[in-house]
């Protein structure tokens, strides 16, 4: 039996830029992007969910962001996961990779008992591939990047084929050990229609806050036994729930800052157009011609 | 006051060094030169003192050399190991490694354990006076880089961390070997092995010599997501050939499977600075002209007359490639042979 624990996020969908989301001035209006599981991390899941399958245990899985990224964990528990954890406070918010792994870190030892802690190589909105080494690091358990395939799985030992420039390597680990997938390491199960009856009124506490907002016959305690009961309930880790010196967290825990972001602003440029007919080309690549290109 | 340090670690693999190392030793010589400031390469592998000896072709003052047996495959947890022990030691300014798989494992894990800030896949690096929340910081590196899906070009600085690190891309950063190389100066640093190091252990390697040369070839025809389909990137091969060009693709079109990521141009993928560079398919997002804007001449070719590629284009044709590839290579064919 293996425990996993996995790390997901939600991140804007930074790669289907579409004019509905250009601002006049040419720049992207970020609130406009819809929000989606990092693929990768999808795939981390699924090798968890597949460890599950063949030894038995446990997976979790875990989130840091604002509360909406719930709604990642939902499709985790659709697809799979046995639990699953959003951690969340506005004192986490504008964190760095370094102040982001410290915080997950932190609640992944609140979580505790896992053997493979299993995350995407990178997320789509920073492509750093920071967060997993980081996070390895601030457990002081070893690390697997870049992994491929789990080649094999047993006492207590794992065998990885991972990529390297130029080819790949097969490398074998003593648990535990923090794992991370490269896309195109497995495909994501889709979600079991069983499961999305059970879970799609799977709340978080900031859900259920706003439910008790408008409604004056609900508490908000009760609220949250009630779901737990129901295992309905997205358990919510904050600065209260965990361990952490708020020095080293968000804004504040951030070495890297940004100093100036320029826009990309899409102008027009100056190019000399030419005809896609057979006249057009002939004169084309006569110019190559003559600037010695070919 | 000593001199602040630029440091670079050189990868190799089985003993042969990365180009990204050498492109970085380049850089580093400016910055450290900027700030008035030494450059020290470190080098980490088994029998490797002669790699050791090169980087002083590239302008390095100093150089580390952790030479051991049990170094010759990288691993993470030894090598960061390695440099936590050294960075804490003698606190460099700045340390760079190439945003390679090793890089990309080594940069974040001793980040982390010397609570650095480091920022991957920069386009460029710069050193300049900063003004930061109205408090003033000398010779602060810039580290630039597009963000956001290449919607902005973010400058990120670590003001308040004592070492400032970052990862770059191979052929991002121009390579410069002088003649005569500084005088040869290497401190061999002693490595003794933990039981620790071996919880991980390498069982097997398999390398290629990859046979796309992106970086060395003179015409590049590159396609987008719009070219559809893997079997609509045959027609790209059949011009490449025809012209002697190599064929790329952009990293929509790398994910969704047209074509092998070896072959990739942009900020995550490989930079060049071709002859020519033609532009299929692609929109011309800023991560992907990050990696081929320096062409010395540019064709796109696009259904969308709007797309930004055109921006930095020399020759656009707004049509369908499947329609104007052919009658390109019929009449390069025509007039050239």
């Amino acid at each position: 039996m293996y425990n996993s624990i996995v790390l997901v996020k939600q991140v804007p969908d930074t790669a289907n830029i579409s004019g509905k989301v250009m601002k006049d001035d040419g720049t992207v209006n970020r609130a406009k992007l819809p929000a989606i599981f990092n693929h990768e991390d999808k795939i981390a899941l699924e090798f968890a969910l597949q460890v599950k399958d063949k030894f038995g245990g446990k997976v979790s899985a875990v989130t840091m962001g604002p509360p909406r990224a719930s709604d990642i964990l939902r499709e985790c528990l659709y697809m799979g996961a046995d639990a699953v954890y959003c951690v969340t406070d506005r004192k986490f918010a504008g964190a760095d990779t370094l102040a982001t792994s410290y915080v997950l870190s932190e609640a992944i030892k609140k979580i505790g008992n896992y053997d493979i802690i299993f995350g995407g190589r990178q997320a789509i909105d920073g492509d750093t591939a920071q967060v997993g080494p980081q996070t390895a690091e601030k457990l002081g358990i070893p690390q697997i990047t870049y992994a491929e395939e789990i080649l094999e799985l047993k006492d207590r030992k794992i065998k990885v084929k991972r990529k390297i420039d130029g080819g790949f390597e097969i490398v074998e680990c003593q648990l535990p050990v923090l794992i991370t997938v490269l896309k195109g390491a497995a495909d994501p199960r889709p979600f079991s229609s069983k499961k999305l009856m059970a879970y799609k009124g799977a709340k978080s506490l900031a859900d259920l806050e706003k439910m008790v907002e408008g409604n004056s016959l609900l508490y908000i305690d009760n609220l949250v036994h009630e779901y737990k009961e129901r295992k309905l309930f997205i358990e919510t880790l904050t600065t209260d729930d965990i361990d952490v010196d708020p020095e080293r967290c968000g804004v504040k825990g951030s070495p890297t800052k940004v100093h100036k972001v320029e826009s990309v602003v899409l102008a027009g440029g100056n190019h000399i157009q030419i005809e896609p007919t057979k006249d057009g080309i002939s004169k084309l690549v006569d110019s190559l011609i003559e600037d010695r290109i070919f | 006051m000593s001199k602040p340090q630029v440091w670079v670690f050189i990868e190799q693999r089985s003993g042969k060094p990365a180009d990204v190392s050498f492109e970085l030793l380049s850089k580093g010589r400016k910055l450290a030169d900027n700030m008035g400031g030494i450059l020290k390469s470190i080098v980490i592998g088994h029998n490797v003192k002669e790699i050791a000896v090169e980087t002083f072709n590239y302008g390095v003052n100093e150089s580390y050399l952790i030479n051991h047996p049990e170094l010759f495959y990288y691993r993470t947890l030894p090598y960061s190991r390695i440099l936590d022990g050294l960075i804490k030691k003698e606190v460099p300014r700045i340390v760079l490694f190439g945003a390679t798989v090793i890089g990309r494992d080594l940069a974040p894990h001793v980040a982390s354990s010397t609570k650095s800030g480091l920022t991957a896949d920069c386009t460029d690096l710069k050193i300049s006076d900063v003004n930061y929340l109205n408090k003033p910081f000398k010779n602060l590196l810039l580290q630039i880089r597009p963000a956001f899906g290449g919607n902005i070009i973010a400058t990120i600085i670590t003001p308040d961390v004592p070492v400032q690190m970052a990862t770059v891309r191979e052929g991002v950063m121009e390579m410069h070997r002088f003649d005569k190389p500084n005088e040869i100066k290497i401190r061999e640093i002693p490595f003794t092995p933990t039981e620790l190091d071996d919880v991980l252990k390498v069982i097997e390697q398999h390398r290629e010599e990859s046979k796309v040369n992106l970086k060395g070839a003179p015409i590049i025809v590159a396609g987008g997501y719009g070219l559809g389909s893997k079997e609509n990137f045959n027609l790209l091969f059949d011009l490449a050939k025809a012209i002697g060009g190599e064929v790329a693709g952009s990293r929509a079109a790398v994910d969704a499977g047209f074509i092998p990521s070896e072959r990739q141009v942009g900020q995550t993928g490989v930079t060049v600075r071709p002859k020519l560079y033609i532009a299929v398919g692609i929109s011309g997002a800023i991560q992907h002209r990050a990696g081929m804007q320096e062409a010395n001449k540019i064709i796109a070719i696009n259904t969308d007359p709007e797309a930004p590629i055109f921006d930095i284009s020399h020759y656009g044709i707004v049509g369908d490639a499947m329609d104007i590839i052919p009658k390109f290579i019929e009449t390069y064919k025509h007039k050239l042979k």
